[in-house]
């Protein structure tokens, strides 16, 4: 008879259901061969012109039937791909699903197609009036709902059959990992059994794309796309606009256990510090990463020798990954110099909103297959930066424990402790 | 019953149209026949409430992160920073490093001008994404970005004030509001928090945020009417306002040991999402009154009615239903304020709890006066379009 409580007397939260949509391809199959066989997602843009612009290259979904109608049905689409596929793996009912929807989610706007068309339908007035003028004279809700943040977590929650007021949240590059330990505490405190976890995003448009440019996050390494996103190498120089989605099933290891569930794996543990520093800087000595790092590792009850792998956030922008070793390095000490530490982001992008969703996922197969997915385009290793990387290759490694980081501009960082087995 | 896990609100910062501060706000809404601050002007056919005056600098010290932000931002900054003050936790490194945050936030502003550029050109232009690169890439301030995005709000307040504990944002129009505030009491219940900085601001002084209203045709247009009194009106019945609530939640135990005052507990925050397409709306609102356990006996309620009229027609008659129930359409007097109007509805609970008084009537044609003490009153926020959410604030 398994504990069916952690070292806190709290309810061992399992997974029971994994999906994942990156621009490697739709589900874990498709994914998981990719990304062990080192392939790269990321390719030259063909959604939107790129004149005028530095950055042509991404990890766009370009295969979905919504990915040419703007972010909010891409968005949409990506999350219920996922989450259909996490949902039919647990064997839970895929339209009475029975417990709260966690969504990570790009912030909404109009999307500029529909702000042109709209313009250009009448003549009177300019600018923001006429946008208004033209807009009481709607007849349909569909553009209205793109603007509204809580309507792709409305339609989810409708299709899945989702119970309650569904929560759409945002920490930046690290919601994905804080809808899953919205879901980890919900069921902690006992208020259900079950949630949804969804991380998607679907948001790559040209200004998505200007607007990280213009903050010079974005590489520019634009003639080999697959070669751009190079994690921990010395000539990293930005990370690759990505979209995609995760999504957990996450259950009480008690009710998945009476109802006969396959575990996955286990969310040992959540850990989250915010920084004060800057809007888009790290405090330079780290602190409020390490800080997270420290507090998901009590929260999951485990020793720092007790990690055995690090999904890293390893972004492949030069600010991030110094950051990240000085974090993994100060909380790990010498230890940290043989622990596998991959990104996946080598290989799929930065997905934003989705990141620390499509992340944990990816965590979870590692342990379940073991096998570490490489972190690849590591050529040129940064001489500041003494990790192993698991560079260029697949490892096949037993990993019982995965730590999984995710930061974020705004101050956030987010950590997940998942394990392979109950205890 | 006190426990020491109780959710009690030690502090509030409020902004409005009325002005800053709980208790300027008290003092004019106590005022019976206040009349509202309204701007029909600068953005008619649409009435708005506008922001007060305010002195950016008593919150936020630095100039260089009040240009880091536009209104939205600061306007949430601000109004974290009175609620952070009024709970002594300002400049108490120990307590604002441990201290966990909820925000509500939607999205900042666009910038206007480099839009309605963009948008005249496209009329002459067949080439229109061609036509976006090219401006986009050249006329967007660069960190104009940071002031739009939902989270940024969260991140200055950790900036400015120093909140490091966590920091969550969430989105969502009023159910944001509501998810915030009840996660948040369901964190400190658990033992999962001691504190938490909670609440959200809405900036409606520009288009676009009109716009997010204006495209399923939510405004009301035309003269200025109390929330209530809108059904017939020209346009949907939202009239909008600028403003910021934020709460500080405690666990009563820790806001004891530190000799706090405490304004009232928060009892029962209950939620939900009626499928209104099918009608579930008036039962909803019903079963979250039964959810949210009132007491037997008269009861004021705040209520955040937007003014929309189906959502706002059902709220009245569930109100209305109950004869115990003394409703105060707070809209009516700040406007609808989407992410802040939850929590800015909880405080003005909180503060009637508080000062042992009733609100006068906000709408004598529609409101009934309320005797004696309200020692629990009913908080609401029934959202223009979806989510909906009520909490119990009791005497502390």
């Amino acid at each position: 008879m398994a504990n069916l409580n952690d070292h806190m007397g709290r309810p061992i939260v399992a997974v029971t259901g994994i999906g994942v949509v990156t621009s490697l391809g739709v589900g874990k199959a498709d994914n998981w061969a990719a990304l062990t066989s080192g392939k790269s997602g990321i390719h030259p843009i063909t959604r939107f012109p790129v004149d005028h612009l530095n950055t042509r290259i991404s990890g766009m979904v370009d295969f979905l039937p919504s990915s040419s109608k703007g972010s909010s049905h891409l968005t949409y689409e990506l999350a219920e791909t996922a989450a259909r596929e996490a949902v039919a793996e647990s064997g839970l009912d895929s339209g009475d699903f029975g417990g709260p929807l966690f969504l990570a989610s790009p912030p909404v706007e109009l999307d500029w197609h529909d702000r042109f068309a709209l313009y250009n339908s009448n003549k009177l007035d300019s600018g923001g009036e006429r946008l208004l003028r033209v807009a009481r004279g709607l007849k349909e809700l569909d553009i209205f709902e793109t603007t509204q943040f809580g309507s792709i977590a409305d339609r989810l929650a409708d299709r899945f059959g989702t119970r309650g007021l569904p929560i759409t949240l945002s920490t930046a590059c690290a919601s994905g990992a804080t809808a899953i330990q919205l879901g980890v505490e919900a069921i902690r405190r006992g208020e259900c059994d079950r949630a949804l976890s969804i991380g998607a995003d679907g948001s790559a448009t040209a200004e998505a794309l200007i607007r990280f440019s213009l903050l010079s996050a974005l590489s520019t390494h634009n003639d080999i796309p697959e070669k751009a996103s190079k994690p921990f190498s010395k000539e990293r120089d930005g990370f690759v606009l990505a979209e995609g989605s995760g999504a957990l099933v996450l259950e009480s290891l008690e009710a998945a256990m009476a109802r006969g569930a396959t575990i996955l794996g286990i969310l040992r543990g959540c850990g989250e510090k915010a920084d004060d520093f800057h809007r888009t800087r790290s405090k330079p000595d780290a602190s409020p990463a390490i800080a997270a790092v420290r507090a998901v590792l009590a929260d999951a009850g485990l020793s720092e020798d007790e990690i055995d792998y690090v999904n890293a956030h390893g972004t492949s922008t030069p600010e991030n990954d110094k950051m990240e070793h000085l974090s993994l390095s100060t909380v790990f000490g010498e230890r940290i110099g043989s622990m596998p530490v991959s990104s996946n982001k080598s290989m799929i992008g930065h997905t934003l909103s989705a990141a620390g969703a499509v992340e944990a996922a990816f965590s979870l197969m590692t342990m379940r297959e073991s096998v570490i997915p490489p972190t690849i385009n590591y050529d040129n290793p940064d001489p500041a930066i003494v990790l192993d990387v698991v560079p260029n290759k697949k490892r096949n490694a037993e990993v019982r424990t995965v730590l999984s980081n995710s930061f974020g501009f705004g101050g956030q960082n987010t950590c997940l402790v998942m394990a392979r087995e109950p205890v | 019953m006190s426990s020491p896990r109780d959710v009690v609100i030690t502090g509030i910062g409020l902004v409005s149209s009325l002005g800053e501060g709980p208790d300027a706000h008290w003092q004019k809404l106590a005022q019976p026949g206040l009349e509202p601050v309204l701007e029909a002007a600068r953005f008619a056919p649409y009435t708005v409430h506008p922001l007060p005056e305010i002195d950016w600098n008593l919150q936020i010290a630095k100039r260089g992160d009040q240009r880091q932000m536009e209104t939205w931002q600061r306007l949430g900054t601000y109004a974290a920073g009175l609620a952070l003050d009024d709970a002594g936790i300002k400049g108490n490194d120990e307590l604002c490093t441990t201290m966990d945050m909820v925000v509500a936030a939607g999205g900042g502003e666009r910038d206007e001008a480099v839009d309605a550029a963009i948008l005249a050109a496209s009329e002459n232009r067949n080439d229109r994404d061609v036509l976006l690169n090219e401006k986009l890439t050249t006329e967007l301030r660069p960190t104009l970005f940071l002031a739009q995005l939902s989270n940024l709000l969260a991140g200055n307040i950790s900036i400015v004030h120093k909140v490091t504990g966590s920091s969550r944002t969430f989105m969502g129009e009023e159910g944001a509001g509501v998810a915030a505030v009840e996660t948040a009491a369901a964190r400190i219940r658990s033992g999962q928090s001691t504190h938490i900085l909670v609440g959200g601001a809405f900036q409606t002084e520009h288009s676009d945020m009109l716009l997010g209203y204006e495209l399923a045709g939510y405004l009301h247009r035309g003269p200025w009417r109390p929330v209530w009194q809108r059904q017939g009106a020209e346009g949907g019945g939202v009239v909008t306002g600028s403003g910021g609530a934020f709460l500080v939640l405690e666990q009563r135990e820790h806001a004891m040991s530190r000799g706090r005052k405490i304004y009232a507990e928060l009892g029962p925050v209950v939620s939900g999402r009626a499928r209104r397409p099918r009608g579930e709306l008036d039962a909803e609102i019903a079963a979250l009154l039964k959810q949210a356990a009132m007491p037997n006996g008269k009861l004021l309620a705040l209520s955040g009615a937007s003014g929309a009229h189906t959502a706002t027609i059902a709220e009245k008659a569930a109100l209305d239903a109950n004869p115990a129930i003394a409703a105060r359409g707070f809209s009516t007097l700040t406007g609808h304020m989407k992410e802040a109007q939850f929590p800015f509805a909880v405080a003005l609970a909180a503060l009637a709890v508080d000062r042992k008084a009733a609100y006068p009537v906000f709408d004598a044609a529609a409101e009934k006066p309320f005797e004696g003490v309200p020692a629990t009153v009913l908080a609401t926020a029934i959202g223009y379009h979806q989510f909906e959410g009520m909490a119990l604030v009791n005497a502390a």
